[in-house]
């Protein structure tokens, strides 16, 4: 074994003298900095005013993406509906999974929540439209993207003003004979937007 | 190396079978190729034993290089899946990465199968100039590594003994994500001045929605699309995912697809009817960030402690910065001693804590309690319920739980009554 090691260090001597010189000489020219350099935690390259990645959206593309209701009424569609229509609309494509007429049965574990209560949030049982919503228009926003649930955005845009008023109706807000469209349906004032308050806690050592 | 299934160690080859093993075995070894490619060696006969070592069982090469690696088949840590989610293992994690298999789920209409070279995320709305990037696109942007991790607002259950981490409160886990800055993508389009909010929409059945605050996405969202060293799981949102560090799960949306400037919240059913709660007389809104939270994973349930030394670990986080310290009683509250956190403590990370432990045998109770840099502490249930009422739903709940030692060792849940 020793002998062996001895034999490759008499093989290489040359080489790992050769190695040692340029090294130490390497330190003495100051061919390698020793100076420690800083790492950099920004980009050592400015950036460019645009990465050029990317490109314009078509108002069309826009358009067909763009689905969504805000509570001023932004982004509803044409149509209209009424809760004598939307009734059919509910018994066909919604109370397989959120029952008969939307409202809570006895002894019944309904596949989907609960959607119709009387507008009582104090006491109440489970959280609904009438008790908890505090927007109409997240109704048809709602609707209209997840719903049905296994056949979203099947519905047409009257289907939804229909189940979104029969909903609005069974919840006791509207009359049954309301008719929901673009304009209506912002100005329904939700029983329960009263209640709602932004989270104000900032952390610190309060338990709020 | 291409798979041959039709293939195996009986199938006839040109090369005759009993010339190749004789060959094998005269270089003294002995490999068979199975079906799947992969060579094993088979125990070799009694009577080619040479060694006196009065060993039972043979050492052996084990199997070769592979693909892809796999767990051992000692450990089968899993995810408890129900029909809207699945819950990480806490009890099973050793450090602070949740491996992506095990990192918890929370989805609304299921896990889509998206196809990344046809995926594009559109920025509109109030914005100088209305964008669609591709995936490559957005990979070409400078990218940026983070660990943090992930909580679904609604965690905590409660209600019987035998509970473990997982049940309790196994919608939590972290990742190092990789991905683009949203700020980066912002500065891109151009944000107009009275955008404070912006939509996230996913591209799953439910179309997710969420209305995040413009100022977010200037400060640390992320748009990421690596999740530990590799691509985004489907699961957590493949091929992108919106990432808002230590803001609660359910906003930082998976499979994106759409992002809208405004001047207003959307008011999405998300952030009304869902993710909301009750205090007192009161619906409390907008709660984004998640409070300072801990748990002892080690020992909990259904583990059980011997009497001697033992260390008390666990896992403390918080969506509000970092973990400042965790205090543990092994006492049942009476007195608190400072666990040692592991270093590096990040932001908006889960950080692990230890304490040793000598357990005398005797009953007791241990608990944990996490404080984090705004001088937030812990609450106990009771605090939660003092302030919020008994009626406060599910949501933003994060009080200290507590295990109850028993004389045989054994570690149950102390689940506590809202009442």
């Amino acid at each position: 074994m020793h002998s062996c090691i001895a034999g490759i260090k008499m093989t290489w001597l040359p080489v790992v003298a050769g190695l040692l010189w340029v090294f130490v000489t390497g330190f003495i020219e100051d061919t390698y900095s020793t100076e420690p350099v800083a790492t950099p935690l920004t980009d050592t390259v400015p950036w460019p005013t645009t990465f050029n990645l990317g490109r314009a959206a078509t108002a069309a593309e826009i358009k067909s993406w763009d689905i969504d209701v805000s509570p001023n009424g932004r982004g509803l569609p044409a149509g209209q509906g009424t809760a004598i229509t939307g009734k059919i609309v509910y018994q066909t494509k919604c109370a397989a999974c959120h029952g008969k007429t939307g409202e809570a049965e006895a002894g019944v574990k309904l596949p989907a929540p609960v959607l119709v209560s009387d507008t009582v949030f104090v006491g109440r049982k489970t959280n609904t439209i009438g008790n908890y919503w505090p927007y109409a228009t997240t109704i048809f926003d709602y609707v209209r993207r997840a719903m049905p649930y296994h056949a979203p955005q099947s519905l047409t845009n009257n289907e939804v003003y229909a189940v979104t008023a029969y909903l609005l109706n069974a919840n006791r807000i509207v009359k049954a004979d309301a008719v929901i469209n673009a304009n209506t349906l912002p100005r329904v004032v939700m029983p329960a937007r009263k209640y709602y308050v932004d989270d104000d806690r900032k952390g610190g050592a309060e338990v709020k | 190396m291409k798979q041959n299934h039709q293939q195996n160690s009986n199938t006839p080859t040109k090369l005759s079978r009993r010339k190749v093993l004789g060959g094998m075995a005269a270089a003294g070894i002995l490999y068979i190729q199975t079906s799947l490619g992969k060579t094993i060696q088979p125990v070799l006969p009694a009577s080619w034993r040479k060694s006196d070592t009065p060993a039972d069982d043979l050492i052996t090469p084990g199997p070769g290089p592979s693909k892809l690696g796999g767990r051992s088949p000692y450990e089968k840590p899993v995810r408890l899946p129900s029909d809207i989610s699945s819950r990480t293992p806490l009890q099973d994690l050793l450090g602070t990465i949740t491996p992506s298999d095990l990192h918890y789920e929370r989805h609304h209409a299921g896990v889509p199968n998206i196809d990344p070279e046809k995926h594009e995320l559109l920025i509109h709305g109030m914005v100088n100039k209305p964008m669609k990037f591709t995936l490559r696109d957005l990979k070409r942007f400078p990218s940026v590594t983070r660990t943090c991790f992930l909580e679904c607002s609604g965690n905590f259950r409660s209600g019987k003994e035998t509970m473990t981490a997982q049940e309790i409160c196994g919608l939590t886990s972290q990742s190092e994500w990789t991905g683009v800055m949203l700020s980066t993508l912002f500065r891109e389009v151009g944000i107009k001045p009275k955008a404070n909010w912006f939509l996230a929409e996913g591209a799953d059945a439910a179309y997710l929605t969420r209305s995040i605050p413009t100022s977010k996405g200037w400060d640390d969202a992320m748009i990421v699309y690596g999740q530990n060293g590799e691509a985004i799981r489907p699961e957590q949102g493949y091929p992108i995912r919106l990432l808002l560090p230590g803001w609660e799960g359910n906003m930082n949306v998976k499979w994106l697809r759409r992002i809208e400037l405004s001047d207003q919240p959307f008011m999405t059913r998300e952030e009304t009817s869902k993710y909301t709660y009750a205090v007192k007389d009161k619906i409390r809104q907008f709660s984004f960030e998640m409070d300072a939270r801990s748990i002892i994973t080690s020992p909990s349930y259904p583990a059980k402690v011997e009497p001697g030394w033992n260390e008390i670990r666990g896992l403390a986080w918080t969506g509000r910065g970092k973990v400042t310290k965790v205090e543990v009683t092994i006492d049942a509250g009476r007195t608190w001693q400072l666990a040692q956190l592991q270093e590096p403590v990040l932001s908006k990370a889960h950080t692990y804590f230890r304490l040793l432990w000598y357990w005398d045998g005797s009953v007791t109770e241990i608990a944990s309690r996490v404080t984090d840099e705004t001088g937030y502490t812990q609450p106990t249930l009771k605090q939660l319920v003092d302030y919020r009422g008994a009626d406060m739903g599910g949501y933003h709940l994060n009080p200290i739980t507590s295990w109850l030692i028993k004389r045989d060792g054994s570690v149950l849940f102390k689940p506590e009554s809202r009442k």
